[in-house]
């Protein structure tokens, strides 16, 4: 498999307090890619520095080959690195539908008519079509994170980062979310997941690297990285 | 086509207004309120669809007017081109602008704005040649054929400045652009990982709504026949354009012609009859009112009124 993203020595800092040390890592196409560590070890941030959100202040990023560490956000949205939230983002003064038309308008560059049947397929496909002319303020959670979803894929991506889009959700909405997760990466998309439901992590990747403290502490197999004596002692609690 | 249609109409009976009625008061009032409603609509570009509130109008505005004064003093350049030149120096004003505060957000944006103001004003009060604190009395050129009377012709060329404002912002809030606007307004970050150039927006929509005011700001001096910086740079301008939208609903473009049609209008109603003094509480009062009552202007009392009849 050829090599999608390269992450090479990415430092990045917050005033005094360091939030990324010296990450290197590479990620190849159609990886299912897992990414846990325990609150504050720096995973949002290594993939807002991903996503250009933020500017890492030593190292590169490298995409297809491509150097984008300076490449500002929606740069690099337009050459496939797509990514959900944390916290939902939706945008609250447009319906669903809406919502997906903005990436399909400013990254597929697709007209009104045109945008607005892809968007109801992408919909259909994550299974929100029924809601797509309500207003997105009116969601409930599970909803919201598949908007988020479904909004990172309009943009038609290689590379969809997951932020935490199972955080709080019921044991069968985890399913549906993780199904859709598999369904995308069925159809040629890489996705790096950042998930604290380790049972979903588990399922899902074929790979997982483990951060604390800014610091990549093991990279291994799943059914492996959870018998590590330092992804225990740091993140398991074991 | 409707939308057309209602710009043309406007646009007879403003002409047919100016050919049959000879009252000149009218004219005075009339074109303060058309003023305003190009104000309203200019600040809405930037304050309403990309939700960056600017203080900022007077900045805009007045050195639309005294680039206007300047050049007439200086070249006795015919209003047209003044007006392209006004334009040209206050939309680029609003791209510096744009630039220099490109990473306030929110209260400190607005801020930067009246900070503007403040700079404007004085610059224009040091410069002797625009008249220093003192200001500058301007002669108005000879009439041009068809019009009778100078403040007919200034009235329908406003007019024809609000219809032409209305036009773009409707343009713009109805195109790619304006999805693009909301979808910062409502979340930067999140439009940003979306593929929208958020700053490229901004600064267009800074821009845009700063060459609108300039415009608007040209003919004042002819107006006035004087320009002075203390007045030129009020605040009551910034008020005015940012209650309009406020009142009448910021989401369409509709919203801040019905309100500044309804603020100016009564505001020329309390100076007439009350006092000229009284006509800055209306803005106040009105203001409060809506935000308490119907936080979505006129605009939003309206859909939620047909949703409740409709259920």
């Amino acid at each position: 498999m050829s090599r999608l993203l390269k992450i090479q020595n990415l430092s990045k800092s917050f005033g005094g307090f360091t939030a990324l040390n010296d990450v290197s890592l590479e990620i190849a196409e159609g990886e299912r890619f897992g990414l846990i560590g325990p609150n504050g070890s720096g995973k949002t941030t290594l993939i807002n520095c991903v996503a250009g959100s933020l500017r890492n202040e030593t190292g590169q990023i490298f995409f297809q080959d491509r150097e984008v560490t300076r490449l500002p956000a929606y740069r690099r949205t337009r050459l496939g690195i797509a990514r959900s939230f944390q916290i939902p983002r939706p945008f609250t003064s447009m319906s669903v539908l809406e919502n997906l038309m903005v990436p399909l308008e400013y990254v597929i560059h697709y007209n009104d008519r045109k945008s607005t049947a892809h968007a109801m397929e992408i919909l259909e496909r994550i299974g929100l079509a029924d809601k797509a002319d309500s207003p997105s303020n009116r969601l409930s959670q599970v909803e919201l994170r598949k908007l988020e979803l479904a909004r990172a894929m309009a943009a038609r991506p290689r590379l969809l980062i997951s932020d935490e889009a199972m955080a709080g959700l019921s044991g069968s909405e985890v399913d549906e979310v993780l199904k859709i997760l598999f369904d995308l990466n069925a159809s040629g998309i890489t996705i790096i997941m950042i998930e604290h439901i380790m049972q979903a992590v588990m399922r899902f990747s074929q790979r997982v690297v483990c951060l604390d403290a800014g610091k990549i502490i093991c990279e291994a197999a799943p059914a492996e990285i959870v018998k590590h004596p330092e992804v225990q002692r740091a993140y398991l609690g074991v | 086509m409707r939308f057309w249609i209602g710009m043309a109409i406007t646009f007879a009976a403003a002409c047919g207004i100016v050919a049959f009625v000879n009252f000149d008061y009218l004219f005075f009032a009339g074109y303060t309120i058309l003023m305003f409603v190009m104000l309203a609509t200019a600040w809405n570009i930037l304050g309403g669809y990309a939700g960056y509130v600017n203080f900022g109008t007077p900045a805009f505005f007045g050195l639309g007017a005294y680039t206007a004064a300047v050049l007439y003093k200086a070249f006795a350049l015919p209003l047209p081109l003044q007006i392209l030149a006004a334009a040209a120096m206050s939309g680029l004003l609003g791209l510096v602008a744009g630039v220099l505060t490109m990473r306030l957000r929110g209260i400190f944006f607005a801020i930067a704005t009246i900070a503007l103001v403040v700079i404007m004003e004085t610059l224009f009060i040091n410069w002797r040649y625009a008249g220093g604190a003192t200001g500058l009395q301007l002669l108005r050129p000879a009439l041009t054929p068809p019009f009778e009377s100078y403040i007919k012709m200034l009235f329908l060329l406003m007019a024809g400045m609000v219809l032409a404002s209305i036009a773009l912002a409707r343009y713009i809030e109805r195109s790619w652009l304006g999805r693009g606007l909301r979808a910062l307004r409502d979340s930067e970050e999140a439009a940003e990982c979306s593929g929208v150039p958020t700053l490229r927006l901004k600064l267009f929509a800074c821009t845009v709504s700063g060459a609108l005011m300039g415009a608007c700001g040209a003919p004042m001096p002819m107006y006035l026949s004087f320009i002075e910086p203390a007045s030129t740079f009020n605040l009551n301008y910034a008020i005015g354009a940012l209650a309009s939208p406020m009142i009448g609903g910021t989401a369409h473009w509709l919203g801040p012609v019905i309100g500044a049609l309804i603020l100016s209008t009564l505001q020329q109603i309390v100076t007439v009859t009350i006092s000229s003094e009284m006509n800055v509480l209306v803005i106040g009062v009105l203001l409060v009112v809506f935000i308490v009552a119907a936080p979505d202007g006129i605009l939003g009392l309206y859909k939620k009124i047909m949703a409740a009849i409709r259920k």
